[in-house]
């Protein structure tokens, strides 16, 4: 009987013939956490009664979250990352290098690998083929230590999606509309494995915003194959000689299978509070919004700027909207630069900010006021999420986020592009 | 192990780890009594002025849907929590809450009503409605997790055998 890509992947880090329900010890090739989870995680290992990491150069600290820090509580938290860092030897990204899970797509994830972070969205990197799986501060801690944690074998949804995406409709309108249709707790304990000629043909900065999402339906992890796109990717990053392919048996066992077709897609958007209240955006034009959003783990990514770009150039924001941009990691920004894509924004009055998390968690740059709706290409729309329960928080793709901060209500990108 | 006893504070579906502390407090994190006064401030504001020591969250599906932030388990048990029932659990949260060593037990919940008296046996797996003269079975821990759970959570359970086990 074949295998998923979970049960290879955890079939070779924990030595056994690992399958869906079975419980086993896995081997972790690469652990993180960032400066949120970070000091929590540091003083539970610090508690351990082994308190040496197995593997300093594949462990590592990100300073995203508040990313400079907006007060001297995170201040000196960021100091207690930085000295453990310089303890121990383990690998520091320090403010201003961008999101945890950017970097670790672009310097450290490799196919293959059982990567452990804390934090929730570590399964983006599931999109490079990598069994990538968010935890808390114990569990992280642990897998420091010791190099290794256990897992229950998650069952697979297969998700076959096939034929061509109709322009100003991508990546994330298929993942939300996925969302929406097995919902915020659709794929709880399992894994997604995602398949079809459009994925086959899907490139990586969209890999990773569908992967990134899999925990919004509760998903473990969300898998791509490890493929031409993988290896050409890698090979973008500098790091050609790290691909290695990665694909499900023919014969693999899915709990059950969900096709999409991808030219049937439209715009998609979350409405408050839940990912899962999902419809399209054509059916919201006219809502109005204070705030428009584009960044993030989710759509950071220098392709993101670069669709928002080509819709701002030579335009202007619509008055009253505060258009917030965020490339994901400072080499997006770089390239963003390069690309003449920032200028065009800040040109039609958006406002650039440094590599990291911004407003998404609502610690700052970004905070709602009582009752402002804010537009935005993250992954979480939950109450309370950015800063004020009073705030709503719709979710969308870059698109459909850079059309609606030029008319100042929600459109479908359509009607600009 | 004594039964658990205490009164049921009743919420719904899909209870966020943003509900349960929100990400503005993210500077508390490292003062952690502090942060505790805000356990589930935005799912019911009175909850923690309310709440007594050993009383039980009570909730629907995808309990803890959202961050892996560990502290969303470790401020419920600081503010006097002696177990959450819910009908499912996200996963992280689920994880997270053992290896805090406090009891995340699936189980039905629609027949306990806020305020319901309730005395818990781990040992049994029984829920017993004393207000309603009831009693629920919840779902067993995998072996796994519930010797995590037995050593008062992860960290302990480590330092006590060294290692991980299945």
């Amino acid at each position: 009987m074949g295998k998923t890509i979970s049960e290879k992947i955890l079939s070779t880090k924990s030595g056994s013939d690992a399958r869906a329900g079975d419980i086993v010890i896995s081997a972790v090739d690469l652990v993180f956490a960032q400066d949120t989870t970070g000091p929590l995680t540091i003083r539970q290992f610090k508690s351990g009664n082994k308190q040496t990491l197995a593997s300093p150069g594949r462990t590592a600290l990100f300073i995203d979250h508040a990313s400079p820090s907006p007060n001297r509580q995170l201040s000196n938290d960021h100091i207690f990352i930085r000295e453990f860092a310089a303890e121990t030897g383990c690998l520091l990204f320090d403010a201003g290098s961008g999101v945890c899970h950017q970097i670790v797509a672009e310097q450290l994830a490799r196919p293959g690998d059982v990567i452990v972070g804390a934090d929730s969205h570590t399964v983006t990197a599931g999109a490079l083929g990598a069994f990538a799986t968010g935890m808390g501060s114990s569990d992280v801690a642990v897998a420091m230590s010791l190099g290794k944690t256990w897992f229950r074998v998650p069952e697979t949804i297969g998700i076959e999606v096939t034929g061509k995406f109709a322009r100003g409709v991508g990546a994330k309108d298929l993942v939300l509309h996925l969302i929406g249709t097995i919902g915020a707790d659709g794929a709880t304990y399992k894994a997604l494995e995602f398949m079809g000629s459009a994925i086959d043909d899907m490139p990586v900065w969209q890999r990773l915003t569908v992967s990134n999402m899999a925990v919004e339906a509760g998903a473990k992890v969300g898998l791509f194959h490890s493929d031409r796109v993988t290896a050409e990717y890698l090979k973008s990053q500098g790091r050609g000689k790290e691909y290695t392919p990665i694909a499900s048996d023919a014969d693999a066992v899915y709990e059950r299978m969900i096709k999409v077709a991808a030219d049937r897609l439209e715009p998609m958007v979350s409405m408050p509070h839940s990912v899962d209240n999902t419809t399209t955006a054509k059916s919201l034009s006219g809502v109005h919004v204070n705030q428009v959003f584009i960044g993030t783990c989710t759509n950071g990514r220098l392709e993101d700027m670069g669709e928002a770009a080509s819709i701002l150039k030579n335009k202007k924001v619509h008055a009253g909207v505060r258009l917030i941009v965020c490339p994901a990691s400072k080499k997006i920004y770089t390239q963003a630069i390069n690309a003449g894509y920032i200028q065009a924004i800040i040109e039609a009055g958006g406002i650039i900010l440094p590599p990291g998390c911004a407003g998404c968690l609502g610690l700052h740059q970004g905070a709602l006021g009582d009752k402002e709706i804010c537009l935005s290409t993250a992954n979480r729309n939950f109450k309370g999420r950015m800063g004020n329960p009073g705030g709503l928080i719709y979710l969308a793709s870059t698109d459909t986020a850079a059309a609606s901060a030029l008319t100042g209500v929600i459109t479908d990108p359509r009607e600009v592009l | 192990m004594a039964p658990l006893k205490g009164r049921a504070f009743k919420f719904g579906d899909d209870i966020s780890t943003d509900l349960i502390i929100a990400g503005k407090y993210a500077h508390l994190r490292s003062n952690l009594p502090e942060l505790a006064k805000h356990a589930m401030e935005d799912a019911n504001p009175e909850f923690i002025k309310l709440v007594r020591p050993g009383d039980f969250i009570v909730a629907g599906s995808n309990f803890g849907l959202g961050s892996s932030r560990e502290h969303a388990p470790l401020v419920i048990k600081m503010a006097g929590v002696s177990a959450i029932l819910a009908r499912s659990f996200a996963r992280i949260f689920f994880r997270n809450a053992i290896n805090q060593g406090l009891p995340a037990l699936i189980c039905p919940t629609d027949k306990i009503a806020d305020g319901d008296n309730l005395e818990i046996s781990l040992d049994e797996g029984l829920i017993r409605n004393i207000t309603r003269n009831e009693s629920y079975s919840f779902t067993k821990l995998p072996p796994t997790m519930l010797n995590i759970l037995n050593e008062g959570g992860l960290i302990p359970y480590i330092n006590r055998h060294g290692d991980l086990r299945i």
